[in-house]
């Protein structure tokens, strides 16, 4: 059978047929379809974890336990689960791991375009590279029986364009295996300074070997063509090169740490002059270098943002440079934008005109940062609103003290909120939380968390109080508000930033996007123009339906995108803002 | 010689589902096809693209600028913002609709007043259509999509079939016919 496969539902049927065990991942674009699709094979065990690191942790066991498992996260995410994926570099696999790094390239929807094919040398894990999903889906499989074979993790790395582009992909049937089982092993499962040093020697010994079965490896392919230029190129880079540049020679490389040095070396024996293709840092052209090998690479090919083929083609000055059109300078930029009704929209209105010090975090509540909210001063990592507000606060003089507030949302805060929430406590921090808890990962498209009650295969769960979890934790201040109402979130803001004690606001609604509360049937709202006395208002809180006409400075309601929310009707002081009867 | 499309358009106007529809059928006709799109950020009302290239042996699923044989795009200052893309003598097909990006709503920014006539000054082969007045007229907004595919099909060398039988297979039961008789609609426009 025959079908077009995402690369993610790629690494999904790759997983499938490879006779996987467990996966476990916590969501992030562009990876995150990895589980979801993983999770429709009920001969796989799957879950969400809470953030990487646990992700890293539980996949670890698991294959301490002997079940072939794989870890899926976006690149920053390999960040967070770090620490204890260097240790496995050391440790091994008794049970398959495969590790999938999705990289963003271009910075689609992240905040760095990190490189993560750096991680593999420095943690001495092998990485495969495969250049559409018919190869993502093969190297998974490769990759799990490799890992056994070879006692180690194996990454593979895949990007955006592969993640997210569909390709034909071929299908075959499911490979049962037993789960081996677990066996006490200290010296390889226990890392301490004496047992590490001897596995250090063994890891640099694997990469030796591995190094050999780079070169054997058959997807690491030279095509000869024309040998005037020759061009080494891996993952989708592989793509453009071939619709680029269709007369050269390729070294197409689909194991990329460790490096294939013999193939390398007899592709630069038989070409004329010699290039590597590869988006971000030059990671193989370093290596090729230090082999001793002159090749051309940074120097032409851009090393930020994303690669296509007329970039290619440019760089190697097949074409003259592309002339925009200034015309689309027209086009007004369309951010993305909270949406009509969002639940998080009061409390970035109330920061706003509190004029608050407001440290942000990562989810769909980042937008409140755009305007006309403008509501969050700061955006570094996942939970680092809290640190970063307690930072803050430490260094302003007392003197001219602004109030500082801290905003995550409920996904993030469970992901590496609580930590530094404790931090806050220990160290007598004043500063005010605000959790803005919409019962789902929404940023990433819906994932269940530990609020939701659900896992990502559908069962029932234990649903974490969050009021109690904060309590816990030792806030004496915490409070829950219905976050539709307007007043009452901007009143206790207000009161509780100045308060002399840390303290916690729930703000709650569910996202208006989940299936349930799209279903609901809902009041319209419209303006009359006749009360309407063009003060912008309701306009402030920047609700995709409502736009303001600046001959008749009039606002108006769109009826197809208005959700009901009344916080626009709350906020005009010239009860402007009607419900059209019978709308519901 | 591969074709390459570019549908484009605001978030949650069913671009990736129209695309996913286009390469279902370049599957069916016998074509190698790939299609490459972003989720994330531009779901919550920010812009969408999507790119499906087919033919003998594709290679990259990413279109380049000036690489485009066809944009359909669903709003206009979307066919405006993606321009770059389309060949000198590829198509243009407008979907004559406006959806205010949140920074002209709100007054921060104006909506072009002409972006068709500016689109048209550029290029030859543009083809507008008024999408929601050809749906009404058959009683449902929601078949917008599907005219739009039609008039995109009428400009692309792929039978006939492998859409009517794609579109079959992926609407409701009970639409089908309704389906079937806009994509029709498209497909014979003339604008
Ligand atoms: C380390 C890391 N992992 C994953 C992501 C991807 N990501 C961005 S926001 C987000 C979840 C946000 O959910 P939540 O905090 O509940 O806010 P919501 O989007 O629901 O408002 C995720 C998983 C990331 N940016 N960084």
């Amino acid at each position: 059978m025959k079908e077009l496969l995402s690369g993610n539902e790629a690494v999904a049927r790759g997983a499938y047929e490879g006779g996987l065990h467990f996966a476990v991942a916590y969501p992030g674009t562009p990876s995150t379809e990895i589980l979801e699709n993983i999770s429709k094979y009920k001969e796989i065990r799957s879950q969400w974890a809470v953030n990487e690191k646990t992700s890293m942790e539980i996949g670890l066991g698991a294959s301490f336990g002997g079940a072939k498992t794989l870890i899926a996260m976006k690149h920053v995410g390999l960040n967070v689960a770090a620490d204890p994926f260097f240790s496995i570099g050391y440790i091994g696999a008794r049970g398959a791991i495969v590790i999938v790094t999705a990289d963003d390239p271009g910075m689609h929807s992240s905040q760095n375009e990190q490189d993560n094919r750096n991680y593999a040398r420095s943690a001495k894990i092998p990485m495969f590279e495969p250049t559409d999903s018919q190869e993502t889906k093969e190297f998974v499989k490769i990759a799990l029986g490799i890992s056994e074979e070879y006692d180690t993790p194996v990454i593979i790395r895949i990007t955006t364009r592969i993640c997210h582009s569909k390709s034909i992909v071929e299908f075959n049937d499911r490979k049962e295996f037993p789960i081996k089982g677990y066996e006490k092993n200290v010296r390889k499962n226990l890392i301490l300074p004496a047992h590490a040093r001897i596995l250090h020697k063994k890891a640099e010994e694997r990469l030796i070997k591995l190094r050999e079965y780079s070169n054997n490896f058959k997807y690491n392919t030279i095509e000869y063509n024309d040998k005037k230029i020759g061009i080494i190129t891996s993952g989708i880079s592989y793509q453009y090169v071939k619709e680029a540049m269709p007369n050269a020679s390729v070294l197409k490389i689909g194991f990329s740490w460790p490096l294939p040095d013999k193939l390398i070396r007899e592709f630069a024996d038989n070409v004329e002059t010699l290039y590597v293709v590869e988006e971000n840092d030059p990671f193989m052209e370093t290596e090729i270098k230090a082999m001793g090998i002159n090749i051309i690479g940074k120097d032409i090919i851009p090393i930020t943002n994303e690669l296509n083929p007329r970039i290619v083609k440019e760089a190697f000055k097949t074409v003259e440079p592309f002339a925009p059109l200034d015309i689309k300078e027209k086009a007004p930029i369309r951010p993305p934008a909270l949406c009509p009704g969002c639940p998080h929209t009061s409390v970035f209105r109330a920061i706003n005109k509190l004029k608050l010090i407001a440290t942000g975090d990562i989810g769909c509540y980042t937008l409140g940062a755009l305007p006309p909210l403008s509501a969050m001063d700061t955006c570094v990592d996942m939970g680092a609103s809290i640190g970063n507000a307690f930072g803050i606060e430490i260094s302003q003089p007392k003197s001219d003290a602004r109030k500082i507030v801290a905003v995550i949302g409920d996904s993030t805060f469970y992901h590496s909120g609580i930590t530094g929430l404790i931090d806050v406590i220990y160290n007598k921090g004043k500063i005010t939380l605000i959790i803005l808890d919409n019962s789902i990962t929404a940023m990433t498209g819906h994932q269940d968390n530990p609020g939701t009650g659900k896992t990502l295969m559908g069962e029932d769960t234990v649903k974490m109080d969050l009021k109690k979890l904060v309590e816990g934790l030792g806030i004496k201040h915490v409070y829950e508000i219905n976050s539709y109402e307007l007043e009452g979130v901007e009143e206790l803001i207000k009161r509780e930033t100045n308060r002399d004690e840390p303290s916690v606001i729930i703000a709650r609604n569910p996202c208006v996007l989940l299936p349930e509360i799209r279903k609901k049937p809902k009041d319209k709202y419209r303006v009359d123009p006749d009360k309407c006395t063009g003060c912008q208002l309701c306009v402030k809180l920047g609700c995709p339906a409502i736009s303001f006409d600046k001959s008749t400075k009039k606002a108006s309601i769109s009826e197809q995108y208005c959700v009901g929310c009344t916080l626009c009707v709350q906020s005009c002081k010239f009860d402007a803002i009607n419900k059209i009867e019978g709308s519901l | 010689m591969n074709k390459r499309v570019i549908i484009s358009g605001v978030g949650g106007q069913g671009i990736l589902l129209a695309s996913d529809i286009l390469s279902d059928v370049c599957l069916k006709a016998g074509f190698d096809v790939k299609k490459s799109e972003v989720h994330g950020m531009s779901q919550r009302g920010g812009n969408v693209v999507s790119h499906v290239v087919f033919g003998e042996k594709v290679y990259s699923p990413l279109i380049s600028e000036g690489d485009a044989d066809v944009i359909l795009s669903f709003e206009k200052v979307e066919a405006l913002r993606n321009i770059d893309f389309v060949k000198k003598d590829g198509v243009m097909i407008i979907n004559d609709l406006e959806i205010y990006p949140l920074p002209v709503s709100c007054g921060l920014a104006d909506y072009p007043k002409n972006p068709i006539g500016e689109i048209k000054e550029h290029l030859k082969n543009v083809i507008v259509i008024n999408g929601q007045e050809e749906a009404e007229k058959l009683g449902n907004i929601k078949v917008m999509n599907v005219i739009l595919l039609g008039v995109l099909a009428s400009h692309l060398d792929i039978d006939k079939d492998a859409f009517i039988q794609t579109i079959r297979e992926k609407v409701p039961q009970k639409t089908i016919d309704l389906n079937l008789k806009a994509f029709d609609v498209g497909y014979n426009y003339k604008g």
